[in-house]
């Protein structure tokens, strides 16, 4: 039996554990997840969500490298998540184990073993409360090889969190904060839209020899199901996927959003007849400006949609890259849908997301802008 | 109550959850042996809630004063004469190892001298001393393996230098010349050495703590035999990192050792200000690691701890050692500590209780030191250090562009063209910068 077919077992026993946790039917935002199609080369596939791509990701990290460490609050019975699931008892206790309650111990100790050469895979139960860790990635593991002139470095460790708006997660357990660490040069910064992508980019960025933030889009946990790939395959950090091609208005966005934003493109193209091509950036630090610039430099049109707070969001990187590159291009001020400037609130979920309906409002004011 | 209490637990398993199910073992061993709630509730808190630690109900309302607590001690082997108060805590050092240690003494007392002038005259930008501190560094490096890994605050220059740095190296990172190993990119005093084992210096106080934990996991599970140290000083220990360090280390049973110098001042904040407990070694106990508190000035007192220290650490049982000494420089060259302490009392600490001198005598009473040797071997420094420091000042500063390497293991794309972009702006404007002072671009 895989552990992947353990880990969904398991899943059915303590479904109700996580039900309390995460219930899309109470998501008023109702994203529609938009399936990838593995590639072929990779070989067999299963259908898995993106909490098992996570879960088997770490397996067969945990399987090729007996230095390779998990860590982290609950991780050890499975993760309030159910990521980790299966992985203690197949990998021993001092290889998946839970740590006290503290984000910048979680953070430093695994600097700790990177530095050593061991690979960290450390979680942080919810990237809202990666904070405490903040001095730590930000002064700490993305500075280790710079200033040490490449004596030490902490390139094993990976910080995977979770990420992003549930539906009713409230002030904290919601927040998007990429944009925090895309301003700290040394560090990788991922976010996956899907289980193909969640697993590829995972392996990705354990194997990867600089400190990497994996954010896990926690509303897709569950909801997203793809034809996952089996084996060990990696997806190449840094760049972006074109994820629909299009012809009038480029379209860029990451994780959950991605699926907003196809979404929103659907219903214009239905609507009013424009083609639209949707960019997920995946990795946003270091980003891949040349593939956006391209489509860019193609449609004349640009928006960027995240759910983070607009005001210094990672959009205004993106955003005034392009205007840079693509000036004679554009024939349209770039747009951004993004969450307003308030904290993450709970009731007003449905009214704070930058939702479908803004986006197909924000593309036709794109096309429709006048000089 | 007792009828009570049962009918809560011992609904048989069919009637737990899934999640109790997996605990039924245990429980149902406990249960065996408890005649009693008190019983059943005094083996739980004692077994899980505490680690084993037997604990007993009272009737008696008490909440203990920790002012009624005695302090821990302060392990010494010598007095501030260098004389033995108990010959049998003589470790019989070898007069090779005792002669070392102390000449690494001299040695950084010398270095310190210099560039500690040499700031002053602004031939380099920053300099910390280690003055006071000397025996805490080298005797708690000679208690070590040489390969132990050691992460440091900043005033650990000893310790370096005892594993064997070289003095160039040292003069090299000062000046950040093209010299340097760690390539120019951080102040004075940040050294690191991957040879040495010891872990480049960074600014930001007691980080090292957590990640020295870290790395002590990584050792046991490598079953190398190695420990970790950890130095840092009492107002580090403030931090919130200092905790996390501490409660990880004891819950993951990791083979490090916390070495503070308690030296009495934070820059400018006395250890009053900075806690109200038995210092930092009264700590220990609240997180369930060894502790002791040593003198900081008895160079054969922090050896022997930290030898001691380290048997128990290799068996994966975390250890702090106190070590209380006295600031005697200034907390740096941008310090002057007169605003904040009185001259008397530095005065006093220097010439009552120095570690140097205390250290001597004890070389001196076995015979294997001179005042001719000790002078001859302050001046043969003083000259070796004056030389390595005038050899670093003249070489340049590193390559330009070489500022943009190690961001990342290999040089992303974004790195490369604001590299690209520098050197083209250098070309127009490079007449407006430093340029004679690297080795150009």
């Amino acid at each position: 039996m895989t552990l992947y077919h353990l880990a969904v077992e398991r899943m059915a026993l303590r479904g109700k554990i996580v039900k309390s946790l995460i219930s899309l039917r109470r998501c008023a935002s109702g994203i529609a997840f938009v399936p990838s199609e593995p590639d072929p080369s990779l070989g067999e596939t299963t259908r898995m969500n993106l909490c098992q791509a996570v879960n088997n990701a770490m397996d067969i990290a945990l399987a090729n490298d007996s230095a390779a460490c998990l860590f982290g609050e609950d991780v050890a019975f499975g993760g309030v998540f159910r990521c980790t699931v299966g992985l203690q008892e197949k990998y021993g206790k001092d290889r998946v184990f839970n740590t006290p309650i503290c984000e910048q111990g979680i953070a430093g100790f695994g600097i700790g073993m990177a530095v050593c050469g061991s690979t960290a895979i450390a979680e942080i139960q919810f990237a809202d409360y990666i904070y405490p860790a903040f001095d730590q990635i930000v002064n700490e593991a993305a500075k280790y090889r710079y200033r040490s002139g490449n004596l030490f470095n902490c390139g094993k460790l990976t910080i995977r969190t979770t990420w992003g708006a549930v539906g009713h997660g409230g002030l904290y357990h919601s927040q998007s904060p990429e944009a925090y660490f895309t301003h700290a040069p040394g560090l990788k910064v991922v976010v996956p839209r899907g289980p193909i992508q969640a697993k590829g980019l995972l392996l990705a960025c354990i194997q990867n020899e600089n400190p990497c933030i994996f954010f896990e889009p926690k509303l897709l946990y569950r909801s997203a199901i793809e034809n996952v790939p089996i084996g060990d395959y990696k997806i190449e950090l840094e760049k972006a996927e074109v994820v629909k091609e299009g012809e009038n208005v480029t379209v860029v966005s990451w994780g959950t959003q991605l699926h907003v934003a196809l979404d929103a493109v659907n219903e214009i193209e239905k609507e009013v007849g424009v083609s639209c091509e949707v960019i997920d950036l995946r990795t946003l630090l270091p980003w891949d400006v040349d593939r956006v610039v391209k489509s860019v430099n193609k449609t004349g049109h640009l928006m960027i949609t995240h759910e983070a707070p607009i005001t210094s969001g990672f959009a205004a990187e993106i955003s005034t890259k392009i205007q840079e590159r693509c000036f004679v291009r554009l024939e349209a001020p770039i747009s951004r849908v993004c969450g307003w400037d308030t904290p993450f609130p709970y009731i007003f979920e449905p009214f704070y997301l930058p939702t479908k309906w803004r986006i197909v409002e924000g593309i036709k004011k794109l096309i429709d802008f006048q000089h | 109550m007792l009828s009570q209490f049962r009918r809560c637990f011992i609904p048989t398993s069919s009637q737990m959850s899934s999640v109790v199910v997996l605990r039924e073992s245990l429980q149902s061993v406990i249960l065996r042996h408890c005649s009693t709630a008190s019983d059943f509730r005094i083996g739980e808190f004692t077994d899980k809630y505490l680690s084993h630690r037997k604990v007993e109900f009272t009737e008696k309302l008490e909440i203990p004063s920790p002012y009624q607590q005695s302090t821990i001690p302060i392990y010494r082997v010598t007095n501030s004469e260098g004389e033995f108060i108990d010959p049998n805590y003589d470790p019989d050092l070898t007069k090779e190892l005792a002669i070392k240690m102390y000449q690494n003494m001299i040695t950084l007392h010398q270095m310190d001298k210099i560039l500690y002038d040499s700031q002053r005259q602004g031939r380099i930008s920053f300099y910390m001393a280690n003055a006071g501190e000397e025996a805490a560094q080298i005797g708690s490096a000679a208690g070590l393996r040489d390969d132990d890994l050691m992460f440091g605050q900043y005033r650990e220059a000893g310790s370096l230098l005892y594993r064997g740095f070289p003095l160039e190296s040292f003069m090299h990172q000062c000046y950040g010349n093209a010299k340097d190993i760690g390539g120019g990119k951080q102040m004075p005093i940040h050294y690191g050495s991957a040879k040495h084992h010891y872990v480049t210096i960074s600014s930001p106080l007691a980080t090292q703590l957590p990640q020295a934990v870290g790395s002590a996991y990584a050792f046991k599970r490598e079953r190398n035999g190695r420990v970790v140290i950890a130095y840092f000083g009492e107002g580090a220990a403030s931090e919130g990192d200092a905790h996390a360090a501490m409660n990880m280390a004891a819950t993951l049973k990791c083979p490090v050792i916390f070495f503070c110098r308690n030296n009495g001042y934070a820059i400018s904040t006395p250890a009053t200000e900075q806690y109200s407990g038995d210092g930092i070694c009264g700590r220990a106990s609240g997180y369930g690691i060894h502790a002791i508190r040593v003198d900081g000035n008895d160079l054969i007192a922090v050896y022997n701890a930290t030898k001691a220290a380290r048997e128990i650490a290799e068996r994966n049982e975390p250890v702090l050692i106190e070590a209380m000494t006295y600031r005697i420089s200034h907390h740096s060259t941008s310090d002057d500590s007169t605003a904040y302490r009185s001259t008397e009392e530095l005065t006093t600490w220097n010439q009552k209780d120095n570690p140097i001198t205390r250290f001597r005598t004890v070389l001196q009473n076995k015979g294997w030191w001179s005042d001719e040797e000790d002078k001859a071997y302050r001046e043969k420094m003083r000259k070796e250090i004056m030389s390595a420091f005038l050899n670093a000042e003249k070489i340049p500063k590193p390559h330009i562009l070489s500022m943009f390497d190690d961001v990342y293991k290999e040089m992303p794309k974004n790195l490369q063209e604001q590299r690209n972009e520098l050197a083209e702006h250098l070309n127009h404007y490079g007449k407006h910068y430093p340029m004679k002072d690297f080795q150009g671009i």
